[in-house]
């Protein structure tokens, strides 16, 4: 049981991001707080995606003096998937993006009711 | 112009988004006029994509022209070329509507709001074509960001509604995200096509339950599936006018449209249907989201508010005809998604133009309305018949499907179900064309009589209401998207056989 968890510590660690960040979201009343939230809960997936790549002595994904050499056998095992890591690179862009967004957002909240307490906001509106 | 017209559907509103931004600089009353040019381009676009496809078959469209499983492909079958062309065609009907109403509500907000428009229709046309997953998510977050952001502008709730839609988007969105994730570790594909060949082998795995459970709880948020709705009404009812005529057919219906392809041709049906009982326990939601997206619609006073949870009632219609899951109800729920598209158009539409004119939205203030705005009204009125169902009317004919489906599936709950739902319709449209066409006559002359007493001279005439219609601009979009309605119903038949029978995945 104990070397199940450690042998996948990484994917363990995600699974606990991911509530964290889950619980930011849904739990917490402070919408800055849920944006936090929102970061850890799209970390924790980027984590994940990049442990899908690794590999235990794999290199990087570059053939050295590959160029002109069509031939060469590439052994794939030896190299980590470079795949997840240029999803991840997208999705970072659209999770940053994510973020300006919610901030624009927040900001724009804050200039109405000049606070970002859910609870108060919605009294704000009644 | 043929070969190319799918990616072309998708790139010339995201070019025209950066053009509308550099001409609204200079002069911002191009804004308006480059959208149109885009968005008509586009749906010039989609539609050829939809005549190829009908003529021709799947098309195929390797972008960069790298083979797929490697490259991204973009695979257009009758499926996806029917909601392109709805899809499109609708973007571009409310894209003429928006120019007043945009004038009036968002006057320093021009060239902002026609960009991030183009940068949605790009985004929602964009999720209909791909044939990869992960192009699928990025298209789907310029979708919704795009969606965000023109909420946001809207009036005094706006901003807190968008943000909430945000946070349950987001959500939505990275469990789509970990769906693919898992589904890439246990084949090593993104492609569609490429998954559904490689899955049926290890169906039984663990991996692939978890990642179909994640595809259905993302897509049903995105969707606005009932008890994940909780997002949908306060966005769309404080997002300006426009963007509220824009967002509700479009987004949900797309995001059904993905629910349709994960269940029937990412996964193969046999998945989806017997091995585990997905199909059915959607089935039971969209029961439940029927009554309860119409019992809280008819709750509520607020026009725009009572559509949002219209909105709610019709997702669940979709959700039970892909629920159902054989031909009948498939068929009804690719014609409920057109239906919505257009109906939902209309109303929201309608509700936009009654706000421009009168800024109002209380359904209890609508007294003598018909006699004010005929045309408008007898849009609305064309869009609640088609939301109740009645013939000829083309939410006759997908009920009717619908109906059907149930009954092929021997399931006599949903056909009473159907029924009762659109018992709840009438409620709460007729509720809004009792008080804008019928005014109660004894309540109205004791008034009148009593003005009367008062005021003996004043000849005990009604007042004269005269017609006070919204500009041109506004009322002939509303007026198609009107006639859309009845000439779609009535013209049905020939597009299930023309298009929709097609679109029905193999295997069911």
């Amino acid at each position: 049981m104990f070397d199940f968890i450690i042998s996948k510590y990484n994917y363990w660690i995600y699974i606990v991001l991911m509530m964290i960040g889950f619980y930011g979201m849904i739990g917490k009343k402070n919408l800055i707080k849920k944006v936090i939230g929102m970061n850890i809960f799209q970390t924790a997936i980027i984590l994940f995606f990049i442990s899908t790549a690794a590999k235990r002595g794999g290199t990087l994904p570059i053939i050295e003096h590959g160029h002109g050499h069509e031939m060469q056998a590439i052994e794939a095992a030896s190299y980590v998937n470079p795949l997840p890591h240029v999803l991840m690179l997208t999705a970072i862009v659209v999770m940053v993006s994510t973020l300006g967004v919610a901030l624009a957002i927040v900001i724009a909240i804050y200039k109405r009711y000049n606070t970002l307490e859910e609870e108060e906001i919605l009294k704000h509106k009644i | 112009m043929s070969l190319q017209s799918p990616a072309l559907a998708v790139v010339i509103p995201l070019i025209c988004a950066f053009l509308t931004l550099l001409f609204g600089w200079w002069r911002k009353g191009l804004c308006y006029p480059t959208t149109l040019v885009a968005l008509s381009l586009s749906t010039l676009a989609s539609l050829d994509t939809l005549r190829v496809v009908i003529t021709t078959g799947t098309i195929r469209y390797h972008l960069g022209n790298w083979d797929p499983p490697w490259g991204i492909e973009y695979v257009v079958d009758h499926l996806n070329a029917f909601v392109l062309a709805i899809i499109s065609c609708i973007t571009f009907v409310v894209a003429v509507y928006s120019k007043k109403s945009v004038e009036q509500e968002l006057p320093d907000k021009i060239i902002f709001f026609y960009t991030i428009y183009l940068l949605l229709v790009t985004g929602l046309l964009g999720i209909i074509v791909t044939g990869d997953m992960f192009n699928l998510y990025v298209f789907l977050e310029i979708a919704s960001l795009a969606a965000y952001a023109l909420i946001a502008i809207g009036e005094n709730g706006a901003p807190l509604a968008s943000f909430r839609y945000l946070i349950m988007g987001t959500i939505g969105a990275c469990f789509y995200l970990l769906g693919v994730g898992y589904l890439y570790i246990a084949t090593g594909s993104l492609n569609m096509a490429d998954l559904s060949q490689l899955l049926p082998g290890i169906y039984h795995s663990k991996v692939i339950i978890v990642a179909f459970i994640f595809f259905l709880v993302g897509i049903g948020l995105k969707m606005a599936l009932f008890p994940l709705h909780a997002w949908l009404p306060d966005a769309y009812t404080y997002a300006p006018s426009t963007v509220s005529a824009l967002i509700a057919p479009t987004m949900t219906k797309v995001g059904a449209y993905v629910m349709i392809r994960i269940f029937f041709t990412v996964f193969k049906p046999y998945f989806s249907v017997e091995l585990i009982p997905v199909t059915t326990i959607l089935s039971w939601i969209a029961a439940f989201a029927m009554i309860a997206g119409s019992i809280f619609a008819i709750a509520q006073s607020d026009l725009k508010r009572m559509l949002s949870y219209s909105v709610v009632a019709q997702i669940g219609y979709i959700a039970l005809g892909i629920g159902l899951a054989n031909r009948a109800g498939l068929t009804g729920a690719v014609l409920h998604i057109l239906n919505e598209v257009f109906t939902k158009g209309c109303l929201f539409s309608v509700a936009g133009a009654i706000v421009y004119k009168m800024g109002i939205r209380d359904i209890y203030q609508f007294r003598h309305l018909y006699r004010k705005m005929p045309f408008t009204m007898g849009a609305f009125v064309m869009g609640a018949f088609s939301m109740i169902g009645i013939p000829p009317t083309l939410g006759f004919f997908s009920k009717l499907y619908l109906i059907l489906g149930s009954i092929d599936a021997r399931q006599w709950v949903f056909v009473a179900v159907i029924l009762i739902s659109s018992i709840l319709n009438v409620i709460y449209f007729f509720k809004v064309v009792e008080t804008a066409y019928f005014e109660p006559r004894d309540l109205a002359t004791k008034k009148e009589k009593e003005i009367l007493k008062v005021y003996p001279h004043n000849g005990g005439g009604r007042e004269e209401i005269a017609m006070d219609e919204v500009p041109l601009s506004m009322l002939i979009p509303i007026l198609i998207m009107g006639a859309g309605i009845l000439l779609l119903g009535i013209f049905s038949i020939k597009i299930i056989s023309t298009v929709i029978q097609f679109a029905i995945p193999s295997g069911i």
